[in-house]
């Protein structure tokens, strides 16, 4: 076992959030389903942490777990150190759906109403701290618009400008461009590496798009499905770079890893 | 493998022809004649739904004058000009506002004390999986009851007064409120959920700060119901059970006309409940409508 991270100035070195030996089951009507098997990473400060994986590989049950949503079976979650209970304001969601902003508040309030129900900010404070931020994500101009009048891009950008606006200690993003059309999620991935390259926010980030988690993050952890388990973890720069040693880029190097046991079905399929 | 493709190839495959490319400019908005152009005056009139009702009502009103003018038995159906005279007289004599005070007040009282309920229970159901049970065992053992058959219950229970009136009013309006913002609440996203715990919110403040508004057009339903349902059940009451108390409300009033013979008194008096009727649901209703879920965009 580690030892809890105290504040030190050794701070940036220890993980922000240790993810250890993580199995995850949730029932449904006639099965117990294992999303996760043992499933372990380190997140550290100012990460942009992207977990890649086809679909049923568990890779949105692990954000919510880490979200406090559901607890794992077996291993732990740890965040600073402490163990993760339950769903709270120190790790801000957002999601892939349009209707995750509360349509009863304009976009300021909706972003002011996090502040304040966390209980973060009050009064001017958390005014002052939401504009901030929706100037951030270039919404100034619609602060006052309720949101079934913005496009699908606008609700993101919102519901990220809410995350960020929090100041948390990790944002967890569940797939939230896969519902965009490829020119605005295109437009907003940019968007979102502007604002990290400003603010330096650690992000885990869930995807099942190559080209997305190269260029979003700095750290990829591949996962193979049913159960969901690490097939391991690979570093980007953002530009997709020739590996020297094997000649191939890196995103089909990541094609390569996670569609293999694909590959070898299908030659298996050829000469049997 | 070839018998089966020869007949494939028989078929016509076309190309498309090649085309040149070409690239344009596109004129500039304020260039094209027409971009935005206000309605004509008539369009705009037809677009008002007061309007529109308005001339309904209108015309329901000379249908019924021109029957009840060639009928021409008052003692069956009085015309809308003598119906409207009794309401008039009614209203100078001080006795249709009177009655009508009466009824409203005892109505918002019942409406108010079923409100009350409907939320609490509500909130136990979506607090703990029992309050859940007991809520949909509850409503769909009483909802069906219609209000006036307790009344004889009530008169025994609580003798002859606004307390029993209360009572069957209170049945009305609960059951049909507590289950339209029980399948409110129900049907809120898995996503709003989720991002009101994000926020840390539990317990009562995630019931009033996330659950009620995003279940809102629900409750605004069960609203209305519950209304029209305690309106009808006041007056049902009092037309069955006279004087509460001494003074008689609106349905007492439709009584004791129709024992006179008072005819178009009966219908001012019946007039008078579908006014009040039209104005809660065209003002009051509408209004918090305008204010609330058109305004957030969830109901058109």
């Amino acid at each position: 076992m580690r030892p809890p991270s105290t504040p030190t100035a050794d701070e940036g070195r220890a993980p922000l959030l240790q993810v250890s030996g993580v199995t995850l089951q949730y029932k449904t009507e006639q099965h117990l389903v294992t999303a996760t098997y043992r499933v372990s990473f380190d997140v550290f400060r100012a990460d942009r942490f992207v977990v890649l994986g086809p679909s049923g590989c568990g890779k949105s049950t692990l954000l919510k777990a880490v979200g406090g949503y559901m607890a794992p079976t077996e291993g732990n979650m740890r965040l600073k150190g402490v163990p993760v209970r339950g769903p709270g304001p120190d790790r801000m969601f957002v999601f892939q759906e349009f209707d995750q902003l509360l349509p009863w508040k304009t976009v300021k309030q909706n972003v002011m109403f996090a502040l304040q129900s966390s209980g973060k900010m009050r009064g001017r404070g958390a005014e002052a701290q939401a504009m901030r931020y929706i100037e951030k994500v270039n919404l100034v101009k619609f602060a006052h618009s309720y949101p079934h009048t913005l496009s699908g891009g606008m609700k993101q950008r919102v519901a990220i400008a809410r995350a960020m606006a929090m100041e948390p200690d990790v944002l967890l993003m569940d797939e939230p461009f896969a519902a965009l059309d490829a020119l605005t999620r295109r437009k907003m991935q940019e968007e979102l590496l502007q604002l990290w390259e400003e603010t330096r926010f650690t992000v885990l980030f869930v995807t099942h798009s190559i080209p997305e988690a190269v260029l979003i993050g700095n750290r990829i952890l591949l996962m193979s499905p049913h159960p969901g388990q690490v097939k391991g973890e690979l570093n980007s720069d953002g530009s997709d770079p020739v590996d020297p040693t094997t000649g191939r880029k890196l995103s089909d190097r990541i094609h390569d890893v996670l569609f293999a046991d694909r590959i070898e079905e299908q030659e298996a399929l050829h000469h049997g | 493998m070839a018998e089966l493709r020869a007949p494939v190839a028989r078929i016509p495959r076309p190309s498309p022809p090649t085309r040149p490319e070409y690239l344009r400019d596109v004129i500039a908005g304020d260039d094209i004649g027409v971009v935005e152009k206000p309605l004509t005056l008539l369009q705009r009139l037809a677009n008002q739904g007061w309007l529109r009702k308005s001339l309904i009502l209108i015309l329901i009103a000379i249908a019924w004058e021109t029957y009840a003018r060639r009928l021409n038995n008052p003692l069956l159906v009085p015309t809308f000009s003598a119906t409207l005279e009794a309401f008039w007289n009614g209203i100078a004599s001080g006795d249709i506002p009177q009655k009508m005070m009466n009824s409203v007040q005892l109505l918002i009282k019942g409406y108010a004390l079923g409100l009350g309920l409907a939320l609490l229970f509500t909130a136990l159901a979506m607090m703990f999986r029992l309050g859940n049970d007991l809520l949909e065992t509850l409503t769909s053992a009483f909802n069906p009851l219609p209000a006036i058959a307790l009344l004889p219950l009530a008169l025994i229970w609580f003798g002859l007064g606004d307390l029993s009136i209360i009572f069957v009013l209170v049945h009305s309006v609960l059951w049909a409120v507590a289950l339209n913002t029980h399948s409110g609440f129900r049907s809120v996203s898995t996503t709003l959920r989720m991002v009101g715990r994000n926020y840390g919110l539990r317990g009562i403040s995630f019931v009033t700060k996330i659950l009620i508004p995003a279940a809102f057009p629900s409750i605004l339903t069960g609203l209305k119901i519950g209304w029209a349902f305690a309106w009808r059940t006041l007056i049902a009451a009092e037309l069955v059970f006279g004087v509460s108390s001494g003074k008689g409300g609106l349905g007492w009033y439709i009584y004791e006309n129709k024992n006179m013979l008072e005819i178009p008194a009966v219908f001012a008096g019946l007039f008078t409940v579908i006014l009040i009727g039209l104005f809660v649901e065209n003002l009051v209703f509408r209004n918090v409508e305008k204010a609330t879920v058109r305004r957030w965009g969830m109901q058109n």
